[in-house]
């Protein structure tokens, strides 16, 4: 018998409460919620406060051409209870020209090397982030490879080196 | 002259050679060729899956000491093969040449797999599309990933090239223009830095994107 966390709905009361209405929606058992993106740093933090200790994971979603899509990024925020094992998913959303969230390594330190690699993937600015570098592309790459608008087979940086001969080496 | 050495002489020269017993008469390139063949030191630059059938080659099972190529280093200054064994993205292929540039004459390398030699599976923008395009490769090894058994065919066709090849004072890397561009080449400019419209391959590729693009439209 697999063990069933109990359910969320006294929290969700509690955050339509303190922050006014909630889009919220469950599929298979799992919620989700939407926040704004102007309260998200407070909105994750009074979740922490209320048992969600644990960031599982921070990434992003990119929209572009996405059927009746509103926003062109959806940030993805993984919470866990260590304790009751409750889990909630919280969306941001942003758009261009600069795609900006607050960061939430202030919360938890886990999130410093989630969001570099946001930024470095999708190029979400992260204010507040005491160290915002690329995590997994070279330092001197331009682009951010997981927008939609970013061919899949690159600009060219791929075959931008100098080619070692025989006579070279 | 000692008297068995005047007599092989004449023999050599007039067709008739007979050789004391335990005499060999050969040329001190093939010879030098021949020490190198059967001592290659393996360099394993192993990125991916390729890297565990390269350890399996290694291995008491395959033997690779039966062709004098079991010491792996993991120091290019004491190698002599550079065994490329997986995918080379991107940011690796900096590391690659610099490790490549810092092994010594006369050296080798093995591409080995289909990620190494042409990109395999992965056409994407992170992983280079072949090593071969940045540094010179000696042997291709087919596979996903390859047997031991074929890595091992690659080392005695390269035992092969080696004997045909080698020469004993290595006058092959002593041309004044080799030279040069050796030192000239002293540091490997940053990847993106350098001035795309003298990258033949990268002209091609854009080229190529521009006619796509053109006929799309």
């Amino acid at each position: 018998m697999p063990f069933t966390p109990p359910p969320i709905d006294d929290i969700l009361a509690a955050l339509a409460e303190r922050f006014g209405p909630v889009e919220s929606s469950v599929f298979r058992g799992q919620t989700r919620i939407v926040v704004p993106e102007e309260r998200s740093l407070e909105t994750l933090g009074w979740l922490k406060g209320r048992g969600f200790d644990l960031l599982v994971d921070v990434t992003c979603v990119d929209y572009l051409e996405y059927p009746d899509a509103k926003h062109r990024y959806g940030l993805v925020y993984l919470l866990a209870s260590t304790a009751t094992n409750q889990r909630l998913t919280v969306r941001v959303f942003v758009d261009d020209p600069r795609p900006t969230v607050r960061s939430v390594v202030p919360l938890w330190e886990a999130a410093n090397w989630l969001e570099r690699e946001v930024w470095d993937m999708f190029g979400i600015h992260f204010e507040g982030h005491p160290d915002l570098r690329r995590l997994l592309m070279p330092e001197e790459f331009t682009a951010h490879p997981l927008r939609k608008d970013y061919p899949l087979q690159g600009r060219g940086e791929r075959h931008n080196f100098p080619v070692i001969t025989r006579d070279h080496s | 002259m000692p008297i068995e050495l005047k007599k092989a002489r004449e023999g050599f020269s007039s067709g008739k050679l007979e050789l004391p017993e335990n005499v060999v008469v050969s040329r001190l390139d093939a010879l030098a060729s021949w020490c190198r063949k059967n001592s290659l030191w393996p360099m394993p630059f192993a990125t991916a899956c390729c890297g565990i059938e390269l350890m399996a080659t290694g291995a008491s099972k395959h033997d690779l000491a039966r062709f004098g190529a079991e010491v792996f280093r993991f120091s290019p200054r004491q190698c002599d093969l550079m065994i490329v064994a997986g995918r080379v993205v991107m940011k690796m292929l900096p590391v690659l040449q610099r490790i490549w540039q810092q092994m010594h004459e006369p050296k080798w390398c093995i591409s080995m797999g289909a990620c190494a030699s042409t990109g395999g599976v992965f056409d994407t923008y992170a992983v280079v599309q072949g090593i071969d395009r940045f540094i010179p490769v000696d042997m291709y090894v087919p596979g996903c990933p390859p047997r031991p058994e074929q890595l091992i065919q690659a080392i005695i066709d390269l035992q092969d090239k080696i004997q045909r090849e080698g020469t004993i004072t290595g006058r092959e890397f002593n041309t004044p223009g080799r030279q040069l561009r050796k030192r000239a080449l002293v540091e490997i400019a940053s990847p993106l830095s350098i001035d795309a419209a003298r990258n033949p391959v990268l002209q091609r590729e854009l080229a190529a994107a521009a006619d796509a693009a053109a006929g799309r439209t």
